[in-house]
């Protein structure tokens, strides 16, 4: 079974964000990257895919950030069995419209049964690049996946819904899934691993053609702006408890014993 | 059934009422071997899994005195120490896949005492990196190789807040890129003395100090990362090479003529691995540099601090680094501290069990201990009368801290000795 996974690279959200000078998109030079949550998500449940039914996967990216190497060779240390890249001249953070053509271009050659990405990427949000990669290759698309179990010529996903509710298909293959969550937790890739596929392991590189534009454009982009004011209280713990146990008492939550 | 009885064949064994040999009658001598002994065979497999791998040699070449058993910190609260490995392995029991891999600290006392030279130093970092390939880690100390390799340091807080302790330290703390000067003394703060609410406590109180001395320093602030040499320790050696080629071009940006270290661990990572790949800097334990300064530092501490204190030798600055004397002369120099030794001491010092990755194995590691081992070491100051338990290694103040609680000595007070100090340079 040929099971592709597209990923991409988001800012690592444990930096603080900083606004570019023209302030329509995020400084870019001032960023970390690390492989979007939902794509590692989409990298396990492939590899658990491949553990049960047999097959390769194969990870794909478009490399907007030129560090693009490091998350796949952490794919491939993780089970992963090949690793290609769309190389261009890709500014980085490039729109899921533009990723989702790019990509559905080069996984075509590759003929997969299944190609499982994230569901969406803490970037933009929008969810797109799997429904429009099903789109440009005329295959079926399942979102917000929380397993993925293949056995002849179908696969059996769970849906999720909101409010708990969860839903079982029967998807004929070749289909596009988007992945909310594998079936167990990422595995952890040891770094001495990583260090020797980066020796070892070649990544294959498909020239992509020119970006196609994107769905949206951003006018503006800022911090969140603060509406009111934590008042900061300093003390002792005793005198801190006491001005809480008053704040209480003065709001009227507080129901006194005459 | 002890291993190899299965192998012993009956029909061999000749019994006879009256025997004459060579005109000799041994009759009645029933215990009397009349064939040669079948050596009983075991089966060498798990043995040479271990000693085939680089690293893994000496462990056959245990011949089984036990020395070793009469020091291990852990089996003063468990079962386990090198020679039962080497035992437990000889008999077929695989360490790739048993408990016992996670348990040893690197803390040496074996090796120094191991009259044939088998160093666990080696063997549990070759043995667990074939377990870490292997994707068989226990969870928790998983958990710090991830924080480690994602954001920098072990605790999972993010790197551009490294130097955010240095803001209230109530001293300057210059950081070297916008110093862009040279300086005498590089200070590599180390992970827990950046983050750890009392590893920042130390990391204060030596910018207090360094301040008090006049000493032209600088910190990397967010440019430092951790130094890896636990996790290393712990089998991500992968993890511990990419550490250290980013700190060493880190280092190697600046100019210092001495780099001055706040934990043991990165004292003995700079000091014997980062060579290894290149980084060659002159390196001091924050112990040995303020002896150095000890005649000036002297007339500073002035508060007198009346306490019974005792001294904990950390695995990483004595055993593997022969630094006993500076620590000891610190403490000496505070006017009314009295030093008391424990038993374990010095050479003999008794670990505190967050070495070799046990810092991140906590709860691992209690599920196969009677005991913590920090809590072993918090019941052995109280025994000998200490009412302060003085340490210089940053895991240490949380660990004993919390081992003073969990065995309900919480009048045990436990210092970094850059705590003690300040405290007895305040007026």
């Amino acid at each position: 079974m040929n099971i592709i996974v597209p990923v991409k690279q988001v800012p690592n959200l444990t930096d603080e964000l900083e606004i570019n000078s023209e302030g329509d998109d995020l400084d870019h030079g001032a960023l970390q990257y690390v492989l979007n949550e939902f794509d590692e998500h989409a990298i396990e449940e492939a590899v658990l895919a491949k553990e049960a039914a047999g097959g390769a996967v194969t990870v794909i990216g478009v490399d907007t950030t030129g560090e693009l190497d490091s998350a796949l060779h952490t794919a491939l240390a993780k089970g992963a069995d090949k690793a290609a890249k769309v190389t261009g001249e890709y500014g980085r953070g490039v729109d899921s419209h533009t990723q989702a053509r790019l990509l559905a271009d080069a996984i075509k050659g590759m003929s997969p049964d299944i190609v499982l990405t994230g569901v969406q990427a803490a970037d933009d949000r929008d969810g797109q690049i799997g429904p429009m990669i099903a789109a440009h290759l005329g295959l079926p698309y399942v979102g917000v996946v929380t397993g993925v179990e293949v056995k002849e010529g179908k696969a059996v996903v769970h849906k999720e819904y909101a409010g708990g509710v969860m839903a079982e298909f029967e998807v004929t293959l070749p289909t596009v899934v988007g992945v909310q969550a594998a079936h167990q937790p990422p595995r952890y890739a040891p770094v001495s691993k990583i260090r020797q596929i980066a020796k070892t392991m070649q990544i294959e590189e498909i020239a992509g053609n020119v970006p196609s534009g994107a769905g949206s454009t951003v006018r503006r982009m800022f911090k969140p702006e603060s509406a009111g004011h934590a008042e900061m209280w300093d003390g002792s713990p005793e005198e801190i408890a006491e001005k809480i146990v008053a704040l209480i008492a003065e709001k009227g939550l507080l129901k006194r014993e005459a | 059934m002890a291993v190899g009885l299965d192998k012993v064949e009956p029909d061999k064994i000749i019994e006879e009422k009256h025997l004459v040999v060579e005109g000799m009658d041994i009759s009645g001598h029933w215990n009397r071997m009349f064939e040669q002994r079948v050596i009983w065979d075991y089966d060498v497999e798990q043995l040479e899994k271990v000693a085939s791998l680089p690293g893994g040699e000496s462990l056959a070449w245990c011949y089984g005195c036990g020395k070793c058993t009469a020091v291990c910190p852990v089996d003063i609260v468990g079962d386990y120490s090198p020679r039962k490995i080497h035992r437990k392995t000889q008999m077929g029991i695989d360490l790739f896949t048993s408990p016992d891999l996670w348990l040893c600290t690197t803390c040496m006392n074996c090796l120094r005492v191991c009259p044939k030279e088998v160093d666990m130093i080696q063997i549990m970092p070759a043995v667990r990196e074939q377990a870490v390939l292997e994707g068989s880690v226990p969870p928790e100390l998983q958990k710090a190789f991830e924080d480690t390799a994602k954001h920098g340091n072990p605790l999972g807080q993010p790197q551009r807040k490294r130097a955010d302790w240095a803001k209230k330290a109530g001293a300057p703390v210059p950081i070297m890129k916008d110093l862009n000067r040279p300086v005498d003394i590089l200070w590599y703060v180390g992970s827990y003395p950046s983050y750890h609410p009392r590893g920042i406590d130390a990391a204060r109180a030596a910018a207090r100090i360094f301040n008090a001395l006049g000493i032209d320093f600088g910190i990397l602030g967010v440019e430092e990362k951790d130094d890896g040499d636990s996790q290393r320790l712990a089998g991500e050696k992968g993890l511990f090479e990419m550490l250290a080629e980013h700190n060493i071009a880190t280092f190697s940006k600046y100019e210092f003529e001495r780099m001055v270290v706040t934990g043991p661990h990165e004292f003995n990572a700079f000091k014997n691995e980062y060579p290894k790949f290149g980084g060659d800097f002159k390196i001091l334990h924050y112990t040995q540099f303020l002896v150095e300064h000890l005649d000036r530092l002297k007339p500073m501490l002035k508060k007198q601090i009346d306490r019974k204190v005792t001294f904990h030798d950390p695995c990483y600055l004595g055993r593997h680094n022969g630094e006993y004397d500076a620590p000891r002369q610190l403490l000496r120099a505070i006017p009314g501290l009295e030093l008391v030794e424990m038993g374990r001491c010095r050479e003999n010092g008794y670990c505190c069990g967050g070495g070799g990755g046990g810092m991140w194995l906590d709860s691992f590691s209690k599920d196969h201990t009677k005991m913590r081992l920090s809590e072993r070491r918090v019941r052995e100051a109280v025994e000998y009368g200490a009412d302060v338990l003085a340490v210089c290694c940053p895991f240490e103040v949380s660990r004993f801290e919390d081992a003073a609680k969990s065995t309900g000595n919480d009048k045990l007070i436990v210092r970094d000795i850059l705590e003690l100090l300040d405290e007895s340079m305040k007026e």
